[in-house]
């Protein structure tokens, strides 16, 4: 009997430790973004970019850089010149800390603080077509450029609240992020492939979405998939798993706009 | 406000088959959803789209609901002269979209 039990005990501490094995990080070498979960045909249509969708964004948003506006009456051209080359490499490093509001901000928070502070002109809604625009036309300007967010004292704290986020089981569900992206990714979630959810091409054209979308809303819609209260646009718990997320993808090139179905 | 994108070879040799593709922003609301209200959300589609080249029509779609946003189109003509390949998306709310491409054909 007590034999049994040992054995019993001896079998359940090996399964814990399989377990947690399992549990640790995706190593370096083994992290791949979402595009190498997709079909060849979403992948056709991300790489053409007169066939991506996201690049009418991109557009649009080469158009808004341009455009006056405010009661300053200045473009976003007027102070960064040509976003062509100004804003290379400039995705890759967001969410960065802001001095002044002493936490960190992403690439919509910051396209917004431009706007109220320089222009003079009110915040663009969260999701809405322009802010949308002027993000993924930021952000395809970091195309091929690694991630490298900084990683410093003033930074570390939001980056280890987001990892706590990443690994903290919530919702009706009881599931964390890790759960699904760090110990399942590959395996299938009702027909869909899960992937490793790195933030490698946001804004992402999303074909169930049939538009552009913020990293944020995938953030959203990952939350009520679990059965989760989800967090206000902009909430500094996003940003700092965002934050994570990109922490996490470090070294990875960015994509944006990126293709997902 | 529509942005589109055509994607014409810019040149082709006589008799040659060529590939063009067209994609244009557009919502494609179908006009059977209903908002938060439970108001009917008016439909908002592109119904038709012509190409012509040289002002011959050479491509003709009817557009309907259940079109996914962003219509994507992709066709196929022959190269017969250098010119003017233009495009046309009209439809509802007094949509007309133009956009054209020019190409040489040796």
């Amino acid at each position: 009997m007590s034999g049994h039990g040992a054995r019993l005990l001896g079998a359940s501490a090996l399964t814990l430790l399989a377990w947690t094995a399992s549990a640790g990080e995706i190593p370096p070498a083994e992290r791949r973004s979402g595009y190498d979960f997709m079909s060849r045909e979403t992948r056709a249509m991300q790489d053409d970019d007169t066939v991506n969708p996201g690049m009418l964004g991109v557009l649009e948003g080469g158009t808004l850089w341009a455009r006056k506006t405010g009661t300053a009456g200045r473009a976003c051209a007027d102070c960064h010149g040509d976003g062509r080359a100004s804003m290379k490499g400039v995705a890759a490093r967001y969410p960065a800390f802001d001095a002044a509001l002493k936490r960190p901000v992403n690439l919509e928070q910051r396209i917004n603080l431009c706007r109220t502070e320089r222009q003079q002109a009110p915040a663009l809604a969260y999701e809405s077509r322009e802010l949308l625009a002027l993000t993924a036309f930021v952000a395809r300007q970091s195309r091929g450029v690694p991630i490298d967010v900084a990683v410093d004292a003033r930074t570390k704290p939001f980056i280890d609240n987001g990892r706590a986020a990443f690994y903290r089981r919530q919702g009706q569900l009881n599931l964390a992020c890790s759960q699904c992206h760090d110990e399942n990714w590959g395996k299938r979630l009702a027909g869909n492939a899960i992937p490793q959810a790195h933030p490698t091409g946001y804004p992402v054209y999303r074909l169930e979405w049939q538009s552009l979308g913020s990293l944020q809303r995938r953030l959203r819609n990952c939350l009520v998939g679990i059965r989760a209260e989800s967090y206000e646009y902009g909430a500094p718990e996003l940003v700092e798993l965002e934050l994570f997320l990109m922490w996490r993808a470090r070294g990875m090139t960015i994509e944006t706009p990126a293709v997902r179905p | 406000m529509s942005s589109a994108l055509v994607n014409v070879p810019p040149r082709a040799r006589r008799g040659e088959v060529i590939e063009i593709k067209t994609l244009i922003s557009h919502p494609m609301e179908t006009g059977y959803r209903r908002n938060q209200l439970g108001a009917r959300i008016p439909r908002d589609i592109i119904r038709l789209f012509v190409c012509t080249y040289n002002g011959t029509e050479v491509f003709r779609a009817e557009l309907h609901p259940a079109i996914a946003a962003n219509p994507f189109l992709v066709f196929s003509t022959v190269a017969t002269e250098s010119g003017t390949i233009a495009f046309q998306w009209t439809g509802d709310n007094g949509l007309s979209a133009t956009e054209s491409a020019a190409i040489v054909v040796d």
